[in-house]
């Protein structure tokens, strides 16, 4: 379980400060696929970085299964990370490094002997289906294939959480699909709690089961993923539900197209 | 055309080889370390020290404000002291060292800043330590970058030994003066410019090759 207790963060900009958190609350269950929403600029961003301190909160707590993650000093932090991973909208891979190599990378930190590491990457190249991609660098893969890597880097080390930082916002609707289809296929399969973050409905629509509503910093709407699209409180979540419909119409969608 | 040429010029091209690799691996080992630290070091980077960097910085432009030919001469007592002597060509690898070496250190630094930052953290988030990140991220990933910079600075040393010459530490740069210059020996005073032409263009065709060869692995399509 995941809590976050009044979580406030700020920016100092040439312009004057910007507050991209106010007061965050949430709780997130063990094993759930947690949606956060917002506009560009409302925080989601700000607020999934401060669960790994990718970026530092200036106050409140992060409680993850009974640790204080805001309290661990770096040494300890590197271990906490170690059980949470994160992929990004820009993937983030390594050039210098093949397919196997990039996921990998946080195998070796650890030290881990190169049988086992060779055992565990065969393992997660099954689970996103890349096995035959396995040598080629990531210049060489589309969009998709470049996200699946970064999902089997994320998860060579068997974490708790994986955070997902817009990681379906960079990708055309049927490679969303698909690596969707993927994160629920783990979430399933390793009971491993989500949190993504994303600008898209559809993403939210599809996968999450909880939701938040994110503006200006603050959580301004929470709750299942269906009650809150039935009966949208929020000026953010009614807007987006009202471009949602207005770019849709009345057309008929076949499956994984609008994602 | 004398017999003596070619013994004297061999003489100055062994010099002159002396002198590039001796000051071309140390000034390249203590450049890579400052150029390392310059850019972990600066704000927002993942090991922040900024008053560090500061200062850091501030003696890397010092050094490198001074030209080297009067580098040479202030370092003379120095050199005394450390090599034991201030003539001749061992001698003048010290200052050498010491003014190539802060020119080394900041084109590592915008080598190593290349590497994008979200690749930075991406290994943060995976629980990779600063020791960690420098060598399995930053090094490995502004590789050609670094080969291309190497090699830039291979050439500076070239050019650094020739003008060293002046003050009489021996090679290339020497016999063009002596020989060239005060005596109207104009078949030495070619020749070294020929040889340092070969000289530069054999280590930038060598250090394109090398930054070719790593970057055609990364990024060939199947």
């Amino acid at each position: 379980m995941i809590s976050i207790s009044n979580i406030s963060k700020e920016y100092s900009t040439p312009y004057g400060k910007v507050t991209a958190l106010k007061n965050v609350n949430l709780t997130i269950e063990k094993g759930d696929i947690y949606g956060i929403v917002g506009f560009s600029g409302a925080g989601k961003s700000t607020l999934i970085r401060c669960i790994n301190r990718l970026e530092e909160p200036d106050s409140g707590n992060i409680i993850i299964d009974g640790i204080d993650i805001t309290a661990l000093d770096n040494k300890a932090l590197n271990k906490s990370r170690k059980k949470i991973g994160m992929i990004f909208q820009q993937f983030n891979l390594l050039d210098s490094r093949t397919v196997s190599e990039n996921i990998s990378f946080s195998l070796e930190l650890d030290k881990m002997p190169k049988k086992k590491i060779k055992e565990r990457v065969e393992e997660i190249l099954e689970l996103v289906d890349l096995s035959d991609k396995k040598d080629a660098y990531p210049s060489q893969l589309s969009g998709g294939q470049k996200q699946r890597v970064g999902i089997a880097r994320a998860l060579a080390n068997k974490p708790d959480i994986l955070l997902s930082d817009e990681a379906t916002s960079a990708l055309d609707p049927l490679t969303t699909y698909s690596i969707l289809e993927l994160l629920r296929d783990i979430n399933k399969k390793l009971n491993i709690t989500i949190i993504l973050i994303t600008h898209e409905l559809d993403v939210i629509k599809y996968i999450c089961k909880n939701t938040a509503v994110i503006e200006q910093g603050e959580i301004i709407e929470q709750g299942q993923t269906e009650s809150l699209f039935l009966n949208p409180k929020s000026a953010t979540l009614k807007k987006f539900i009202e471009i949602l419909t207005n770019f849709q119409g009345k057309d008929t969608f076949s499956v994984g197209e609008g994602i | 055309m004398s017999s003596d040429l070619v013994e004297i010029l061999l003489k100055g091209l062994g010099e002159t080889l002396y002198m590039v690799v001796a000051t071309g691996i140390i000034a390249n080992i203590i450049g890579f370390i400052l150029g390392i630290f310059m850019a972990i070091t600066d704000k927002g980077n993942i090991w922040q020290h900024i008053k560090f960097n500061n200062a850091l910085g501030t003696v890397i432009n010092t050094f490198r404000s001074v030209p080297e030919i009067i580098l040479i001469v202030v370092l003379i007592p120095l050199t005394r002291i450390i090599v034991g002597t201030s003539l001749g060509t061992t001698a003048t690898i010290f200052p050498l060292v010491v003014g190539l070496s802060p020119y080394l250190a900041r084109i590592f630094e915008s080598s190593l800043r290349t590497v994008e930052r979200g690749k930075i953290e991406a290994a943060l988030s995976m629980g990779a330590n600063q020791y960690q990140i420098v060598t399995k991220v930053i090094i490995p990933e502004a590789l050609p970058s670094i080969i291309r910079g190497i090699t830039l600075g291979l050439i500076s040393i070239i050019a650094a030994t020739a003008v060293a010459g002046a003050t009489g530490a021996g090679g290339l740069g020497d016999l063009a003066i002596r020989f060239g210059y005060q005596r109207y020996r104009t078949d030495i005073l070619y020749s070294t410019v020929i040889i340092i032409i070969l000289m530069v263009q054999g280590v930038q065709f060598f250090g394109d090759f090398s930054a070719r060869y790593v970057n055609k692995k990364r990024y060939k399509f199947e």
